[in-house]
């Protein structure tokens, strides 16, 4: 006896159906089936996780998805998503998984500030005749003014990252997602000339190619790291947290530990990939700076060292200690952040906003002088060009995307990655559902998304009559917040709309 | 250079298209006795059923002769080549001179001698379109009607005129119906959906002919109104054998359809092929097969070297609805398989040699290039293949290969 | 002269490509119209065997054996590109035997019917390429 009942319903209009079964053969989940004796197609609504894969191919338009109205006696304490829980829990044993970001019903304070705009004394300026810079550098900037014997300005600067515009793909390892994915995320930072992130899965041979816009990660489980790894890499992240499920580990099922994943992984086909909850080696700021150190040791300080970790409650804290730890770079994933698979209950309950969390370390950088040894970057649900004017007039330097990109591939968001057959080619690694993600689409669709949204951000910048990224960072007179109470405008250092 | 062509059916036109794919500007001579624009032969039949006019026959578009600048010399019989000098007599003793010569001259109906065929008011033979319109004058919807011959020429026959006419029937000394393509299988088959229309005489001739009444060897007579003889073809070979030409059952040619005599080129019905499935010389009396040897003698007649792909025999028919697709040679080893209508694959060790298709005849072709490519079926999938032609059945490396570019083998 | 060509390692053999080469020579405005309750004749069609998939249509040979064969001229050459005149076929099918592709095939009314790149059709890509859903099809100069 099944107790829950479909999320979903198919819904077919036969009367546009030609039955040409290419629902069928595309749905990875046997959701439709042909009914040979009668000549026409079936659902069965209980497998179907709303992909839209079939939505999207079927050339007729015959398909659409509906939640279903089933459902149970009314109770706000006890609703059908907790029953549904519990129905679940009570039959498997086994913790709640799930994928992508938390979808829960909190606040989205980037949906709740406002960007300024110039209006006659200060003019607004029309990017398509005058230059406007979104070109960033990340990595530490000079603090001091320093000057040899001879009295002549310093001018050397620490490793940087050097960006078109300030976006980037953020770590989504291979094994998490498909070859096929991580190909078209590193044509597409090469294109745009900004950078990918390896996720903790090792750097595949193929993608060697793309080293100059590579960020190499270093987690707790430490797959895939070796000398050339490190070399070869633009920039190193290592990964203390991550937004979606902070202060635990990851677990990539032995099952997805096949062929090149595994080599790539340096582990054994078919053993699970277990990333610890802590990185043994590290359990204080001064732990963390000799991992730091030791990477810039092992490839001669040439490359910038970027320390990522999750929007906790004592964010602040942690900023300053790992901006003091030798980083570069610090790179900060809010509670809204993206994963392949997490416990449900801890993606949704743990950390907290980005917004909050960038708008408070940026601010105790700055309390504590310091914000110029550290580049930031923020993750953790950035979704549209106003959501990084937002967040880098909030502080910060640079946004990383996971799920705008993996929408931008095709991903509709289903948060089904943790079953493995992602319909769409690019949380899976079975071959035939890889090979549905085209990297010669994909990636054009990510360069299209990052220059539309390029586009926006000059429009939005001459607006405000800035010309450049420089000048709009942690530029919080931008910003006005609404339906906001007084303590979130104090964190957010932002002022009510009308004040 | 100068090209002059006896012919102007397919293996002719193949001549002027390869000739021209090489030179554009060269002169060609076609010379024929029919003074029909080129016609397809194949389609007298379909003339005789009225499932096609004279408005469609035409085997290329009207223009042919002008956009590939060859001189038609329609009605004309060409009598005498005149090797030493180089020219063609013709029948009104006037001579054109070749550069290069083409003999591509057909074959003509072979009428056996008969006791009493001269008798006989209404006989025909049906190989040209002016058999075609003689023979239907004759019909009349009274006419009962007596083939000679059950192999492809007199079955189309009885196919078109089944409609026109009160009765049809075939005699063949044969002991099965189209016994050059078929197997005694595969003809049953035929035979069975056929049998209501057409009376079919087997394993049995005419001894004599009395007036319009045939005498059988097993006894019976028949009364009939129309005869129409089709045992069999002879090539055309006297005007080329009068000059010394080398003949065997049609002319002698190598892969670059070169007869024995310089300059002299020979192609389709009249000559020989080396049908590669049984590795023997014989005539492959095809239009496909004429086609692509006047295709071939044409580009050699330009100058640009060529050889005649692989020959194989390859045919196919409807026959009262019914879809018959046949090649090659028909081995000991064979797979049959009657799920959609009837198909037998025919193998000899490691290659296919042959198949005979009725119905389910798509894709045959992937079969024909098995045999044509001798291909080893235990480097692909033939299991797969013997269930139906497709390409996922072969190697990685073959499929690619052929998908990826525009050039077959 | 460009061609349609199949990328296999990017076919899913979804059969899409058979469904719009149908509807594209249909002559209907509407998809549902042109192909609902029929049994489609493509010119392009799909092979499958276990993870292999792949498309085959007409390769517009230049040495093409179906207009070689063809017993009355209904297949031409034509600017490169290999075309039926539908009133000339006879249904001898002569081309299907000789098609080492198996790119020719009957049509609902038995005329012979292949591939001939959507020349007749306005727009610039042939019906298949554009709706591919994978761009494994694609029409390029090779």
């Amino acid at each position: 006896m099944n107790y829950i009942y479909p999320e979903y319903e198919v819904v077919r209009n036969y009367a546009r159906c030609i039955v040409c079964r290419a629902c069928e053969n595309q749905c990875a989940n046997c959701v439709h089936r042909y009914i040979e004796s009668e000549n026409r197609m079936e659902s069965k609504d209980d497998d179907c996780v709303n992909c839209h894969r079939c939505v999207t191919i079927c050339p007729t338009r015959a398909l659409k998805i509906i939640k279903s109205d089933h459902t149970f006696r009314y109770n706000s304490n006890w609703t059908g998503k907790t029953i549904n829980e519990i129905f679940k829990q009570a039959e498997s044993g086994g913790v709640l998984l799930s994928s992508m970001g938390n979808p829960e019903n909190y606040p989205v304070y980037f949906d709740k500030i406002l960007i300024n705009a110039s209006q006659v004394t200060n003019p607004s300026i029309d990017p398509l005749r005058e230059p406007m810079e979104t070109r960033v550098f990340l990595g530490s900037k000079v603090h001091k003014i320093k000057r040899d014997s001879n009295g002549k300005i310093d001018t050397s600067t620490a490793p940087q990252l050097d960006l078109s515009v300030p976006i980037m793909f953020s770590a989504m390892s291979y094994g998490s997602i498909s070859y096929n994915a991580h190909e078209s995320l590193a044509k597409a930072a090469e294109k745009l000339g900004i950078y990918y992130n390896t996720g903790e899965g090792g750097l595949h041979e193929d993608f060697y190619k793309y080293s100059k816009n590579t960020i190499v990660q270093v987690a707790s489980g430490r797959f895939g790291v070796h000398k050339s790894y490190l070399d070869t890499a633009a920039a190193i992240e290592i990964k203390m947290g991550q937004g979606a499920k902070p202060g635990i580990g990851g677990h990539l099922p032995g099952a997805k530990i096949v062929g090149a994943v595994s080599r790539t992984r340096m582990i054994p086909e078919g053993s699970d990939a277990i990333s610890p909850a802590p990185h043994h080696d590290i359990y204080s700021i001064e732990d963390l700076r000799q991992l730091v150190f030791s990477l810039k040791e092992a490839t001669d300080y040439k490359k910038p060292v970027i320390v990522k970790i999750a929007a906790v409650h004592n964010v602040t804290a942690i900023a300053s200690g790992v901006a003091r730890s030798g980083a570069d770079i610090i790179a900060i994933d809010g509670f809204r952040g993206g994963t392949g698979a997490a416990p449900t209950k801890i993606r949704d309950n743990v950390g907290i906003p980005i917004e909050l969390a960038l708008a408070s370390v940026d601010k105790r950088l700055r309390d504590e002088g310091i914000r110029d040894r550290v580049s930031l970057i923020v993750g953790g649900s950035i979704r549209s060009s106003t959501d990084i004017i937002k967040a880098i007039a909030l502080g910060a330097d640079c946004v990383y995307i996971g799920s705008a990109a993996l929408i931008a591939m095709g991903c509709h968001l289903c948060r089904s990655c943790q079953s493995g057959k992602c319909n769409w080619g690019i949380a899976t690694q079975i071959p035939n559902l890889v090979k549905r993600l085209n990297p010669s689409i994909a990636y054009q669709r990510l360069v299209n998304l990052v220059t539309a949204w390029n586009h926006e951000m000059r429009e939005m910048l001459g607006g405000m009559g800035i010309n450049s990224i420089e000048s709009l960072k942690g530029n919080r007179l931008m910003l006005r917040g609404v339906g906001l109470t007084d303590k979130e405008l104090e964190i957010l250092g932002i002022f009510h709309a009308g004040e | 250079m100068k090209h002059v062509i006896i012919g102007n059916s397919a293996a002719a036109i193949g001549a002027v298209e390869g000739i021209r794919e090489i030179e554009k500007a060269s002169e060609i001579v076609l010379i024929s006795d029919e003074k029909h624009f080129t016609y397809s032969r194949p389609l007298i039949s379909y003339y005789l059923e009225g499932k096609t006019d004279r408005a469609h026959m035409h085997y290329r578009d009207y223009d042919f002769y002008e956009t590939n600048k060859c001189i038609p010399m329609l009605g004309v019989t060409a009598t005498k080549i005149d090797v030493k000098k180089k020219r063609v007599l013709t029948v009104d003793n006037s001579f054109v001179a070749y550069d290069k010569l083409l003999v591509a001259t057909g074959s003509k109906a072979f009428v056996p001698r008969i006791e009493g065929l001269d008798s006989v008011n209404e006989k025909y033979t049906f190989m040209n379109l002016d058999d075609a319109e003689s023979l239907l004058n004759a019909l009349r919807p009274t006419s009962r009607v007596l083939i000679l011959g059950a192999g492809l020429i007199g079955m189309k026959c009885a196919e078109g005129l089944y409609e026109h006419v009160s009765s049809v029937t075939i005699v063949d000394l044969a002991e099965r119906i189209l016994s050059s393509i078929l197997d005694a299988e595969s003809a049953q088959i035929i035979s069975e959906r056929i049998t209501s229309k057409l009376n079919i005489l087997l394993k049995t001739s005419v001894t004599r002919f009395v007036g319009n009444t045939a005498y059988l060897t097993n006894g019976a007579s028949i009364e009939f109104d129309v005869l129409v003889v089709a045992v069999g073809v002879r090539p055309n070979t006297a005007i080329f054998e009068d000059c010394g030409g080398k003949i065997a059952k049609g002319i002698i040619v190598n892969s670059k359809q070169e007869t024995n005599i310089k300059d002299i080129y020979a192609a389709g019905d009249v000559c020989e092929s080396y049908d590669m499935t049984i590795s023997q010389n014989r005539i492959l009396a095809l239009l496909p097969n004429a086609y692509m040897q006047g295709h071939t003698a044409g580009k050699n007649m330009a100058g640009c070297e060529t050889e005649m792909i692989a020959t194989l025999p390859m045919n196919a028919m409807g026959l009262f609805g019914t879809h018959i697709v046949t090649a090659g040679a028909y081995t000991e080893q064979k797979f049959i398989d009657r799920k959609n209508g009837y198909k037998s694959l025919f193998v000899d060790g490691d290659k296919l040699k042959g198949y005979i298709i009725i119905d389910g005849i798509e894709k045959a072709g992937i079969y024909t290039a098995l045999i044509r490519e001798s291909v080893a079926l235990s480097k692909e999938d033939f299991e797969l293949i013997r269930v139906s032609p497709t390409l996922a059945a072969f190697s990685d490396a073959y499929r690619k290969g052929v998908l990826s570019g525009s050039k077959n083998k | 002269m460009k061609r349609v060509y199949v990328n296999e390692q990017w076919c899913l053999g979804c059969r899409l490509c058979e469904y719009y080469c149908a509807f594209a020579n249909s002559n209907e405005s509407d998809i549902v119209k042109a192909l609902k309750d029929k049994k489609i004749h493509s010119n392009i069609r799909v092979e499958t065997k276990g993870n292999i998939n792949f498309a085959v249509s007409c390769r517009h040979c230049e040495e093409p054996l179906c207009v070689k064969g063809c017993i009355t001229g209904a297949l031409q050459k034509k600017d490169g590109l290999i075309v039926v005149d539908k009133d000339r076929c006879i249904h001898c099918y002569t081309c299907i035997v000789c098609c080492p592709y198996g790119a020719v095939s009957p049509s609902a009314d038995g005329v012979i019917q292949k591939c001939e790149l959507c020349a007749k059709i306005s727009g610039n890509q042939p019906a298949c390429v554009k709706g591919c859903i994978n761009q494994a099809i694609v029409y390029e100069e090779r």
